[in-house]
């Protein structure tokens, strides 16, 4: 069987605070296919967001290796663009301009200065943006900011993307949009999205697997869950659906009910 | 260590409102109760003061009277300084010249020593914001050096450099310098995360980061920083032109006060303190527009 695309091997991340020391995540293993969405689910303070900011190589491994692409991962990169909770725009860029920095740094030797500003204007467009390109972030509202977040994430082409909480800021509706504007950017591109939820509606409507972790500290992946729903979904339609409605309620069995046991 | 957030040292009162009243949108239906609208928010703006003024020239004629002794009455540097008053660009060659000029001056020597502070101040702020060591070490130095006055590093300056100009304008610059370095180091250590985590998974170089996120994020602080050390470089101004003598507003302040022309002086005080305030503003204003739309993200 040949190595997954991404592949996060038996990690475990220990944070040293003076003589405290806590473990947070204790062999973790996960593969992850190229195309694939997958979804990690958990509790508050379970050690989801230190296992993207692992796999992004903010934070270093204390055991194990992520290996992405026959690559160990041991630095942050743009193949593993991270669009973060809190947006975190550049408040002093315009939207194109927080975008464009980002093209120019990862495409500046392989673009040239026409290809560069009509990959920006390609990206906000997969986003639906294009109609505040020179907005200043405190000028757009949250779910904008996020769908700026994105198109940045996306206009660094990288392997995998990763979400982090993406739209936990966001009002019902927005973020409702949001997801579907995400579906259907990853139906376009194909591409490999990691992303950390709490909300399990979320989880079951975007991804084809759900990694479900234990509590922390310590913690591991309790249960991965296929969700072997046809895409492209509908968010009407599928809600009907008797798959939907079983992945549904074993993550919530899991999140819940295990949890007391 | 926490700082507070950074404070203005001189907490002047905007007067933004009488700015933004001014420029004109159209308004064509209701031209004249506009205009009416308009003026009455200038006013508002402008009369206070001016009230207060008159309020408090009064109040001193009425303590001070028109005796010849002691602190002259607002009467008696009417008339004993009309010249100074009224003719601010005369010159009638070497130190005989208007106040403009002497103001003049003493701005370029501030405007040099301030220059050097404020490059000096924001790359070691940046340093010691950036380095967990030279933080530790370096802060509690500059918490100490930044309370001695500016009168009290004149004889050591002159003892190192010998001379009056290079000691004149080190006085100014390390008068100034304090501000600039804390604020700049409290601004670098502010950074926030995220910006630092998006420079990171774009792999920017040191340069880069220095120039797209480091310089924009702090700027704010940094502004706050060069209009405390503004204000602190010109009330630096008297002590170190005390000792340089020729043409200058801090020497002429020295001068008359040796000369006993107390009116001359007060003139001269108004000066020193409009000069202050417009520096101020003019500081203000340039990180106004430097740091557009940085305030919030």
């Amino acid at each position: 069987m040949a190595k997954a695309y991404l592949s996060i091997e038996n990690v475990g991340v220990t944070f040293n605070k003076g003589a405290a020391r806590t473990e947070v995540l204790c062999g973790v293993d996960l593969k992850i296919e190229k195309g694939e969405f997958v979804s990690i689910i958990g509790h508050s303070g379970c050690g989801k967001s230190t296992l993207l900011n692992v796999v992004a190589g903010l934070t270093p491994v204390t055991t194990g290796a992520v290996i992405l692409d026959k690559q160990e991962v041991n630095a942050p990169g743009p193949d593993r663009a991270v669009v973060f909770q809190n947006h975190s725009l550049l408040p002093w860029l315009s939207v194109r301009e927080n975008v464009s920095l980002a093209v120019d740094k990862v495409f500046g030797g392989s673009k040239s200065a026409a290809e560069r500003r009509e990959w920006t204007l390609h990206n906000l467009e997969l986003v639906k943006m294009t109609h505040a390109l020179d907005r200043r972030p405190c000028e757009i509202s949250g779910g904008m900011k996020q769908r700026v977040g994105i198109a940045r994430a996306l206009s660094m082409e990288p392997k995998v993307l990763l979400l982090d909480e993406p739209f936990g800021a966001l009002d019902a509706l927005t973020r409702a949009h949001l997801q579907d504007s995400v579906m259907e950017i990853h139906a376009a591109l194909n591409n490999t999205v990691l992303m950390i939820t709490h909300d399990v509606d979320e989880a079951t409507l975007l991804s084809d697997r759900i990694v479900m972790m234990t509590n922390g500290p310590r913690a591991c992946v309790g249960q991965i869950l296929d969700v072997p729903l046809v895409r492209p979904r509908d968010r009407l339609v599928v809600a009907e659906h008797p798959t939907y409605i079983h992945a549904r309620a074993a993550v919530i069995e899991f999140l819940y009910a295990r949890r007391a046991a | 260590m926490t700082y507070p957030k950074p404070m203005f040292a001189q907490a002047t009162p905007a007067p933004a409102p009488a700015v933004a009243a001014l420029p004109g949108a159209p308004a064509k239906p209701a031209l004249l109760p506009e205009l009416g609208r308009r003026a009455r928010a200038v006013a508002g703006v402008v009369l206070p003061p001016l009230l207060t003024l008159l309020v408090v020239l009064a109040v001193w004629q009425a303590i001070v009277g028109d005796s010849y002794a002691g602190l002259p009455s607002p009467k008696q540097v009417w008339l004993e300084s009309k010249d100074l008053i009224l003719h601010p660009f005369y010159d009638n060659g070497g130190v005989d010249k208007g106040l403009f000029w002497h103001v003049f001056t003493s701005l370029k020597r501030v405007g040099i020593g301030f220059s050097i502070s404020a490059v000096c101040g924001i790359l070691l702020g940046v340093f010691v914001g950036s380095n967990r060591w030279a933080h530790r070490g370096l802060d509690p130095i500059f918490q100490v050096l930044r309370t001695v006055p500016p009168l009290a590093w004149l004889p050591i300056s002159l003892a190192a450099f010998h001379q009056a100009n290079p000691s004149a304008l080190f006085v100014i610059f390390i008068t100034a310098i304090w501000p600039i370095i804390i604020n700049t180091a409290v601004g670098v250590r502010n950074i926030p995360s995220d910006y630092v985590n998006v420079a990171k998974v774009l792999r920017l170089s040191p340069v880069e980061y220095f120039f797209k996120i480091l310089l924009p994020a702090t700027t704010p602080y940094i502004f706050t920083g060069l209009r405390i050390g503004i204000g602190m470089s010109w009330l630096a101004i008297v002590a170190s032109e005390m000792l340089l003598g020729g043409v200058g507003i801090g020497f002429f302040i020295w001068d008359q006060y040796n000369a006993s022309r107390i009116a001359d002086i007060i003139v001269a005080l108004a000066w020193v303190g409009m000069t202050g305030f417009f520096l101020d503003r003019l500081v203000a204003l340039i990180g106004h527009f430097v740091s557009r739309g940085n305030a919030v993200s």
